[in-house]
């Protein structure tokens, strides 16, 4: 298997069955290093099967999800977390006994390099390393202007703010690709402005590329350079958005036929 | 605070358990021994706690692995022949304790398989089985003594031992679940899809939790059968793993401060109610109904810990 370069990651003839059911069938994308990608469709068009299928939470039945060359298919979600895929959750999953502070603590577990019996015994290198695991949360919690609740636990801070620190935690796995998952959900006018500023900012600060599901038209719209167009687990377009909001059979996908 | 504060309290701790146990003679017995059997509550609802509370996998097997340990520590030094008072105990009885450890974290590892396919009810009932496997198996076992028991273990356990394990077990389980590394084992309770998708291996996680668990169970179950001096298969039934969940829920699931004073109380309860006699049980029983109903998270809960009170104080001692 080969792949280009430039692309970070690339389904090929990826395909899932549930039973008898096609939830996903022949899909082709190519994610690029630096790209914003955004993938809209119909609710039940199978977008977070597509999330399931790249992370390992699911296992594609058919084809192959080369990430930086490499088919991970059959690898476990930790590992593919581990290698540089990071994600957030369209019910958002942050841990609800955990603050802020240690959600993220908990991302940078896998790039400890002293584990059991550092922490158990306290050597020191184990301190060194406790200190520098907090500065690079501080550090974070900086950017995303969230150090003033880092000791609130994650899930009593308002509902944007859940959103933004389930950014930050994927982000704190250093990943070279971001999926989220219908991020501006559940959001207000202004909440999904910001949203849009921050992963904007993210992508030029973090230089990754980030594959977005969303069904805010103006968000994704509003942010992403291309839009693949998910109907049925087929993908029925992929372009530019100008080009996908004319696309006659994404209209008529999203409205019906009589309106196409 | 200084970052090497806690291994200050673990030697400082060990130091007043060796000096405490210099005027052991002056305790009275009875005393004496419901102090020790405190001790020895308190490593297992600890240990229990590592695995229930922090990592959330509910296991009903924690005597299994007790007798283990306690059967593994007796074998050793009646084998070695150690005697109480004698030099050589200084030497066995340890090399007892850690055997028995490490019998038991063998058993925890296996104990740990299927639980990375089991989860909540499913999983407790299986490790109640594999409990009542390991008591029903030595209860065959003759050179064990079988169902008679094992008579003459040296009475080596005193107070210094009982309260250096307590201290050495608390300052690990603590490091544990208090280091960035240990912050999996919460993850893991809490969302373990979540867990996985940020990078945390929970099956390697799961089983950490029961080896270790298992280890601390195994030497406490040493440290038992070295002052009861005679240990039989009755001791170590399910109905001794219930008391110790019970002691970690009471003092609220992944709490130390709370599942150790917890350990305390319940151990001594039933002593202070003995006036009551036919009574105690059932007044025993209905302050756990009573604790259920008004403190459903446990007495201390989540929330009201020692960890957060330290936390505020380190940071204050030593600005971000």
């Amino acid at each position: 298997m080969n792949s280009a370069p430039g692309n970070i990651l690339e389904l090929k003839a990826c395909g899932i069955n549930f039973g008898g059911l096609t939830a996903v069938s022949a899909l082709e994308v190519a994610i690029g290093r630096r790209d914003l990608l955004g993938m809209i469709g119909p609710n039940g068009a199978g977008k977070t099967t597509v999330f399931n299928m790249i992370t390992g939470v699911y296992q594609p039945t058919k084809g192959s999800v080369l990430f930086d060359g490499r088919n991970i298919v059959g690898l476990k979600p930790y590992q593919i977390a581990g290698l540089g895929i990071g994600r957030t959750f369209q019910n958002i999953r942050l841990f609800p006994s955990l603050t802020v502070y240690e959600n993220i603590q908990v991302s940078l577990v896998k790039t400890l390099r002293h584990g059991f019996s550092h922490s158990t015994l306290q050597l020191p290198r184990f301190h060194e390393e406790e200190r520098a695991v907090r500065a690079s949360i501080v550090e974070l919690l900086e950017i995303f202007n969230l150090t003033h609740v880092m000791n609130e636990r994650a899930t009593s801070l308002p509902y944007g703010d859940q959103r933004r620190t389930e950014i930050v935690r994927a982000l704190a796995t250093k990943p070279q690709l971001l999926l989220l998952d219908e991020p501006a959900a559940g959001m207000n006018a202004t909440e999904k402005v910001e949203l849009m500023r921050l992963i904007r900012l993210v992508k030029e600060r973090f230089d990754i590329a980030i594959l977005l599901i969303e069904h805010d038209m103006k968000v994704v719209m509003g942010i992403c350079e291309r839009i693949i167009v998910l109907d049925y687990g087929i993908k029925i377009a992929e372009g530019p958005p100008e080009a996908i909001r004319n696309n006659l059979s994404v209209i008529e996908a999203y409205l019906g036929e009589q309106a196409a | 605070m200084g970052v090497h504060a806690t291994k200050v309290v673990l030697l400082a701790a060990i130091a007043i358990s060796f000096i405490v146990s210099l005027f052991q003679s002056q305790i009275n017995p009875y005393f004496l021994q419901i102090i020790i059997y405190i001790g020895i509550n308190i490593i297992l609802a600890t240990s229990l706690n590592l695995i229930n509370g922090y990592a959330g996998q509910f296991s009903l097997g924690h005597a299994g692995f007790m007798a283990l340990g306690g059967y593994t520590g007796a074998v050793v030094s009646t084998t070695l022949g150690a005697t109480p008072g004698g030099s050589s105990a200084v030497i066995i009885l340890p090399l007892a304790l850690v055997l028995g450890g490490i019998v038991a974290a063998l058993a925890g590892l296996l104990v740990g398989i299927p639980s990375l396919r089991l989860r909540g009810d499913y999983l407790a009932i299986t490790t109640l089985g594999f409990g009542e496997i390991i008591r029903v198996v030595i209860q065959n076992l003759d050179f064990l003594g079988g169902a008679r028991g094992f008579t003459g273990i040296p009475k080596l356990t005193n107070f210094f031992w009982v309260f250096s394990v307590v201290s050495i077990t608390v300052f690990v389980i603590s490091n544990l679940v208090n280091s960035s590394y240990g912050k999996g084992f919460l993850a893991v309770r809490d969302d373990e899809i979540a867990a996985q998708a940020m990078g945390i291996n929970t099956t390697k996680y799961k089983v950490v939790a029961f080896v270790t668990g298992a280890f601390f169970a195994g030497v406490a179950g040493g440290l038992y059968a070295h002052f009861v001096s005679y240990i039989n298969p009755q001791q170590f039934s399910f109905i001794r793993s219930i008391e110790i969940v019970v002691m970690v829920i009471v003092g609220g699931m992944g709490n130390t401060p709370g599942v150790i004073i917890a350990a305390a109380l319940l151990t001594i309860l039933p002593e202070a109610l003995r006036p009551i006699a036919e009574y105690r049980m059932v007044i025993y029983s209905l302050s756990l109904v009573i604790i259920m109903i008004t403190r459903p998270q446990g007495l201390f809960g989540r929330e009201l810990s020692l960890r957060s009170l330290l936390g505020r104080l380190r940071k204050q001692a030593m600005p971000v």
